[in-house]
């Protein structure tokens, strides 16, 4: 089985014809991975058909963890384990611990939601992230679909890519080598090469 | 985008349908409130005599030894003191909510701004009513407006209540109410003149104006809020004070005045107006109902705890009075569910904020946590243990209601409901989040 991916990448310079050019691209048929604009486009997650996010239920979850976590610890420590006199307020005192619970579940949703997009979107530090055009960190848009996901030919996409005005498409092939980092490989380069030469900045055009 | 076109010029007619339905809250007010008075004159006298007593011998102590005989009309004075800081917050939140949107360029809600310019239009009336309902029940309300807490020869004299003279004397109180409320509406008289001549005349010149009439009512109101809520809610507690008051009334004010200004905005798009409004408008409006009832909580958690955790007698003595009384500790805490975990829970969920079955359960909930919220600050440090929850309460809040809701939708009615020459109406047509 072929391990290598291979892409198309379509580049637009324009917002609003990216934003009809997904919505017909889509329209024809063709599954397109993902689209990296140098600024939030509006309306483009639903152009491109993305459900709703789970992520406010995580948030929900991690905050409710939270808030959980702070009521036991300070019960088992004020109450619990070592009962204190403190300003003359019984020992389970619950509105002193409304700030401490407030506080924690702030923290745990902030920490939890950023680790999660981390692992979710697979930036670890080891992770090689697969860059499909540099530009779209300047000025361009890009849109990337993925030829292994689509039963329709290349030359095919090709042509309704550059239907819906794409200024330039071309084929972008990702090896398995490039597309899996490998933790250990990560800590030697850092230790060999140092920082800025790392394995992960090796691969970019 | 879509090409959508609206009726700009639409005009919101105030129906003999509408007219009716405030009509039929005012009977019912009436019919409810006459039932409390004749309750009140003819049920309750002895019992309620044999209970004064009974609580006199008990806990009386300092501010009971010269205090007022209670009357049962008391309780009527201290219901129309109520409605009346609640419904004139109601309508300058609605001047507040305005000229915040122009001092920040908002343009999302240029469309919409006739409702909440609509909400001043109360301020007279209020204002009026206010004055009135001071000058005859002031001594019920008001227990340091009695002269012999002042007089150091009297039995009555009271040291802290007489440091506090120079702030609490007749003339300044009455100057500063005065001053507040025909200044709020002068205020409100210049922002609506400039709005109606936008209208007529177009260009961004009237913009400017308002924009710089709007900046100098905030660092007015920044002030008046603050003093108002001292004199009106916190003086009737004379000895006890907090250093949040002012955030805190303000607060309730401001969570109800939006609440209020996204009620109306739902009704009115349900009868058929204000068709460019999507959801993304009411999302916006009901992302402030949200934030601001969780910024109340946090006023209201902050006064608490700093006096709950200080516990020095003198500040404590307000949570006593409420929370360790039959009568009003269960309004503590409904306040608390009503006005915090209520809106909390029901409107965190984005959907949540642009459903109007939600958004109008969730706003008349508000409203009405909001008015308990008032109650539960003004009725025990006047009516002490007399105070009650009755026809007398309910009828009388839906007579300022209706009243309320008469004025602003007549003032509606008179000029064009879009501001049709608004530099950034179409941005508020187009407004999609």
């Amino acid at each position: 089985m072929d391990k290598n991916k291979h892409f198309l990448v379509g580049i637009f310079n324009d917002q609003d014809d990216l934003l009809h050019g997904v919505e017909d691209i889509r329209k024809k048929g063709v599954k397109i991975h993902e689209v990296f604009t140098p600024f939030p486009i509006h309306g483009l997650e639903h152009a491109l058909g993305y459900e709703k996010s789970w992520a406010p239920k995580a948030a929900f979850m991690f905050g409710f963890l939270g808030t959980c976590l702070a009521i036991t610890m300070q019960v088992g420590m004020m109450a619990i384990d070592w009962p204190m006199v403190i300003g003359g307020k019984p020992y389970l005192s619950i509105p002193d611990f409304v700030p401490v619970s407030f506080e924690f579940t702030v923290l745990l949703a902030s920490y939890g939601m950023t680790l999660t997009f981390l692992f979710v979107r697979g930036y670890l530090p080891h992770a090689v992230p697969r860059i499909f055009d540099i530009r779209s960190t300047d000025d361009k848009h890009v849109m990337a679909i993925d030829l292994a996901n689509n039963s329709l030919s290349e030359e095919q996409i090709r042509s309704i890519v550059k239907d819906a005005h794409a200024e330039e498409v071309y084929r972008r092939d990702f090896t398995d080598e490039e597309n899996k980092g490998s933790f250990l490989k990560y800590v030697v380069d850092l230790f060999t090469n140092g920082v800025t030469r790392s394995s992960r900045i090796a691969h970019h055009r | 985008m879509k090409a959508k076109s609206y009726d700009i010029d639409e005009r919101f007619v105030f129906s003999d349908g509408a007219k009716k339905s405030v009509f039929t809250i005012l009977g019912i007010g009436l019919v409810f409130f006459v039932i409390g008075i004749l309750s009140l004159a003819f049920g309750s006298e002895s019992g309620g005599t044999e209970h004064a007593l009974a609580f006199a011998g008990g806990e009386g102590g300092g501010e009971h030894a010269h205090g007022h005989a209670y009357h049962w009309t008391t309780r009527i004075k201290v219901n129309l003191w109520i409605n009346n800081v609640f419904f004139i917050g109601l309508s300058i939140i609605g001047l507040f909510f305005f000229s915040i949107q122009y001092a920040a360029h908002a343009g999302w809600s240029a469309g919409i701004k006739r409702v909440p310019e609509a909400f001043g239009s109360f301020l007279p009336i209020g204002g009026v009513l206010m004055l009135v309902v001071f000058a005859f029940s002031y001594h019920e309300i008001f227990h340091w407006t009695d002269a012999s807490l002042f007089d150091k020869t009297s039995p009555n004299y009271d040291e802290i209540i007489a440091g506090k003279q120079p702030f609490l004397n007749m003339p300044f109180y009455v100057g500063r109410m005065v001053l507040f409320l025909v200044v709020w509406y002068l205020f409100y008289l210049a922002l609506r003149k400039q709005s109606l001549l936008e209208d007529i005349e177009g260009g961004t010149k009237r913009f400017w104006k308002m924009k710089t009439i709007a900046t100098l009512f905030i660092i007015f109101f920044a002030i008046s809020s603050s003093v108002s809520a001292w004199d009106w809610v916190m003086s009737i507690d004379t000895h006890w004070f907090s250093t949040m008051f002012g955030w805190y009334v303000f607060a309730s004010w401001h969570v109800s005045g939006l609440a209020a200004i996204s009620l109306s905005l739902v009704f009115l798009k349900e009868a058929g107006y204000l068709k460019f409004m999507t959801e993304s408008h009411f999302h916006d409006i009901n992302k402030l109902v949200f934030g601001f009832s969780i910024f109340w909580t946090y006023i209201w958690f902050g006064q608490f705890i700093l006096i709950y955790y200080a516990n020095i007698p003198e500040e404590t003595i307000y949570f006593v009075e409420r929370l360790e009384s039959d009568h009003y500790s269960k309004f503590i805490f409904f306040n608390l569910f009503i006005n915090f975990f209520f809106p909390f829970l029901a409107f965190m969920t984005r959907d949540a904020k642009r459903k109007m079955t939600i958004i109008k359960i969730v706003c008349i909930a508000v409203l009405i946590g909001h008015w308990f919220d008032f109650y539960l600050m003004i009725t025990p440090g006047t009516l002490k243990e007399h105070g009650g929850l009755g026809f007398l309460e309910v009828g009388l809040a839906m007579i300022y209601l209706a009243t309320f809701v008469y004025v602003v939708a007549n003032t509606l009615s008179k000029a064009p409901l879009i501001a049709k020459n608004h530099p950034m109406l179409q941005e508020s047509l187009h407004h999609s989040i």
